[in-house]
């Protein structure tokens, strides 16, 4: 059987979807956080699959690359604030747990 | 090629699972590694070598190994097993099955249904590197330099909120 850009896709939306069920269901902040990269990396599988398959001049849209590497670039930049950030809450309240850190919920 | 593709595509979304299913964060955490490498294996099968090799490197072997170390650094251990209302579960699974539905009914109507994957030329005497580099510095060199702001500013934001007491 062919591989269709379908098929691509539904993988990407698929692992988007595992991905945010991780963010609504799981209660410690380390993980949520690597489930919000997990739906970063799944967005990045289709745009690669949609520059390979809208060939310009024969070759793959190459823009779509570059895109990707300055995504892959603020997530890195993303993710040391982002576990800063998390490293300051547990001095703070000795938990990663998001339903123990509740102050500004109401 | 395309028993490849379903194997690769089976690691990535069963990493994925695991990422959300394992209680202990060290093997949630080895289950993304897994998932990002089979993401990077069809990122390679699509002809995109840079980008796949960037997955494995950035993604499995600097941010999860940043996500390892924070993990060993808090002593985070597992999940205490307590009874949670069954909504929240009902209502993150329904989320998210109700968002894949979506993206398959979206798919399945759209007008890229059945493209099959189009051969590349033959004259493909440069590589992806060579391409991506050309527009990196030629096209996009204004974007690269703010990105590289961007990392300064995140490399100060992290020395600043590592402080003791902030004043």
């Amino acid at each position: 059987m062919e591989l269709t850009l379908n098929h691509f896709l539904f993988v990407s939306g698929a692992l988007f979807a595992i991905g945010l069920a991780g963010v609504l269901v799981r209660r410690n902040l380390l993980i949520i956080f690597m489930c919000l990269e997990l739906m970063l990396a799944a967005a990045n599988l289709t745009l690669v699959a949609f520059s390979r398959y809208h060939l310009v001049d024969g070759q793959p849209a190459y823009d779509a690359h570059v895109l990707l590497f300055f995504i892959i670039t603020v997530a890195a930049a993303e993710v040391a604030v982002g576990l800063a950030i998390i490293v300051a809450l547990f001095r703070s309240k000795e938990t990663t747990d998001v339903t123990q850190v509740s102050t500004m919920k109401y | 090629m395309s028993f490849l593709f379903y194997l690769f595509a089976a690691l990535a979304l069963f990493g994925g699972i695991g990422v959300v299913v394992c209680r202990n964060p060290v093997s949630a955490a080895f289950s993304m590694i897994l998932s990002f490498i089979g993401l990077a294996a069809l990122f390679i099968q699509l002809d995109a070598y840079l980008v796949g090799i960037l997955q494995i490197l950035v993604y499995a072997g600097a941010i999860m190994v940043l996500f390892l170390f924070i993990i060993m650094l808090l002593d985070v251990g597992a999940e205490e097993k307590r009874r949670r209302p069954l909504v929240v579960f009902a209502g993150g699974g329904a989320v998210a099955i109700a968002f894949a539905v979506l993206v398959a009914l979206v798919l399945s109507r759209g007008g890229t249904a059945g493209k099959t994957l189009p051969a590349l030329s033959a004259a493909l005497e440069k590589s992806d590197v060579h391409h991506i580099g050309e527009l990196l510095f030629g096209t996009y060199w204004l974007p690269v330099q703010i990105v590289g702001v961007l990392l300064l500013a995140a490399t100060v934001g992290v020395v600043v909120l590592s402080k003791r007491e902030l004043k």
